[in-house]
């Protein structure tokens, strides 16, 4: 592509404009009728919080313990929302076995979820996987539904006739097809996964950038707050762009079509 | 020679309950190994049906379908079926998309995929076998989508008017191309058209079919020599037969059906049961 390098441009303009609107309304008290900046620490201050936490040693820690606990509950929504929603997408039983539960669990926030996990789990640790997996589930399992059912009936039915039994339609036909929008639902997961994480984190002791968040709003270190959501935004940010450039690896047959 | 057909006291149901209706009724017919037949008729008469039924997609409500004497159920490698709008797989390279049949018979890629390079310079396109199908014209899809079928030396090739998507130039020319091949690689061939020019070009034989229920109206054998030449169109019999089939199709009172496809009936589109 050749425009991209021009349209990084914009891009960074663009952040560089909310950072300074941030840093004016910050350092003026802005008070615009219903928002009020008075108390929001500047970018400067937030800067200062930075690299206090890169100071004290214990950002690889907050990292290592977030990234885990992401990954982990990401990991067994993946294996969990694809498995089941290529089940409910293909038969009419697994639809009406297993959807209805889902869709009634479905809306339930994941803050709702926090004493039943700290009931349910062994260790805190668990119940922390089990609500990003809560995060990350729903939009796999619906995106992959959605593409199972999407698959053109011709082309099962041409694979039928060149001699597909049912495990070579679901491998050659039924999953590729649906991978487009399978790949959406793991991108879309990937971010709900993380903003799910300040909530499982409130179950935490010690480690892990939802729980400095959640502890710094405790302590009214209002600086440190800003560093935690701006480290979840970026990392959140980070992983749904690698999960879309893995899923466009996998799919080089699916080219995204550019706005006109 | 194998690809015999023998259809008998067949009739298909479409559609549920209050809606269903019959789309094809007690229809008789047989048909020769390596005989070229073209089903003519008007757009939702149930010709599309029979050829899903044939390809073993749809089931018969009653009469049997048999080939080489053993009874049709179920699609088969035995019956390919080329439809309108090619079904090649998108995330499949043209060459893979046409050595799909033998990869489900198990035979080892080296081979499959020679045979499938084979097979599409018979159709003319060497040097495509890499691209991806959406990378190729309608015409080149439909070659590519007669390969994929052909490579399984079908005794029985159903196509589901495959060119009818085409402009008229590709049009001709796929139709010169298909009897090419077909003098190359001998099946029984069944088409489905509602072009009456393509039907005489191409076939042996030719059935018209009337609408509601579906049913052949008229059954009869074209002598035109072969090779055949697009100067064959405009010779006073081909002419002739044309007057012939028009005034067949034409005493129908002109209402519109809805058309259907060798799958059933047109697909609804309905509201997903989900929001995302």
């Amino acid at each position: 592509m050749p425009t991209a390098a021009y349209r990084w441009l914009p891009r960074a303009s663009s952040l560089l404009v909310c950072l300074l609107f941030w840093q004016l309304a910050a350092s003026h008290h802005w008070n615009l009728w219903l928002v009020t900046f008075a108390n929001v620490p500047t970018p400067g201050a937030v800067l200062e919080a930075a690299l206090a936490l890169v100071d004290s040693g214990k950002l690889a820690r907050h990292l290592g313990a977030s990234l885990g606990r992401v990954f982990e509950g990401y990991l067994v929504a993946v294996l969990v929302g694809i498995g089941l929603g290529i089940a409910i997408g293909r038969w009419k039983w697994a639809e009406d076995v297993l959807l209805p539960p889902l869709e009634v669990i479905r809306p339930i926030p994941a803050v709702a979820w926090i004493p039943l996990a700290i009931l349910m789990f062994p260790s805190s640790e668990l119940s922390m996987v089990f609500i990003t997996f809560t995060g990350a589930l729903f939009p796999i399992l619906l995106n992959t539904v959605h593409g199972v059912e999407g698959v053109d009936p011709r082309l099962i039915a041409s694979a039928r006739s060149l001699g597909a039994g049912r495990g070579a339609i679901l491998r050659e036909v039924i999953v590729p097809g649906a991978a487009p929008s399978i790949i959406t639902g793991l991108a879309i997961g990937m971010g709900t996964s993380w903003f799910c994480l300040v909530t499982a984190e409130m179950i935490s002791g010690q480690f892990g950038i939802g729980y400095y968040t959640w502890e710094s709003y405790t302590l009214q270190n209002y600086a440190d707050i800003v560093v935690g959501m701006l480290l979840i935004g970026v990392l959140g940010m980070g992983s749904s762009w690698l999960v879309k450039r893995l899923g466009a690896a996998f799919t080089p047959w699916h080219r995204l079509r550019g706005k006109a | 020679m194998e690809g015999r057909i023998a259809i008998s006291g067949l009739s298909i149901v479409l559609g549920e309950k209050a809606q269903a209706f019959e789309a094809v009724k007690a229809l008789d017919c047989s048909i020769e190994p390596g005989q070229f037949v073209c089903i003519l008729g008007p757009s939702g008469c149930g010709k599309s049906t029979l050829l899903g039924a044939l390809a073993g997609h749809l089931v018969p409500s009653q009469g049997t379908l048999r080939m080489d004497g053993q009874a049709v159920s179920g699609p088969s490698q035995q019956r390919g079926m080329v439809f309108q709008q090619h079904t090649l797989f998108p995330w499949r390279s043209v060459r893979e998309n046409v050595a799909f049949g033998l990869k489900m018979r198990g035979v080892g890629k080296a081979e499959r995929l020679a045979a499938a390079d084979e097979i599409l310079a018979l159709v003319g396109l060497e040097g495509f076998a890499e691209r991806w199908p959406n990378q190729l014209s309608g015409g080149m899809q439909q070659r590519v989508e007669i390969a994929r079928v052909l490579i399984n030396r079908p005794r029985l090739l159903l196509m589901d008017e495959p060119f009818g998507a085409l402009d008229a130039l590709t049009r001709m020319k796929m139709q010169a191309l298909l009897l090419d091949i077909w003098t190359q690689i001998r099946t029984t061939v069944v088409f489905v058209t509602h072009d009456i020019d393509e039907a005489l070009f191409l076939a042996d034989r030719i059935l018209v079919m009337s609408p509601r229920p579906g049913r052949i109206i008229e059954d009869f054998t074209l002598d035109f020599p072969r090779p055949r030449h697009t100067g064959l169109m405009t010779t006073p019999e081909f002419t002739h037969l044309k007057r012939h089939c028009l005034e067949l199709l034409h005493h129908e009172d002109g209402r519109q059906l809805p058309r259907l496809n060798p799958l059933g009936l047109p697909i609804d589109h309905s509201i997903p049961r989900f929001a995302i």
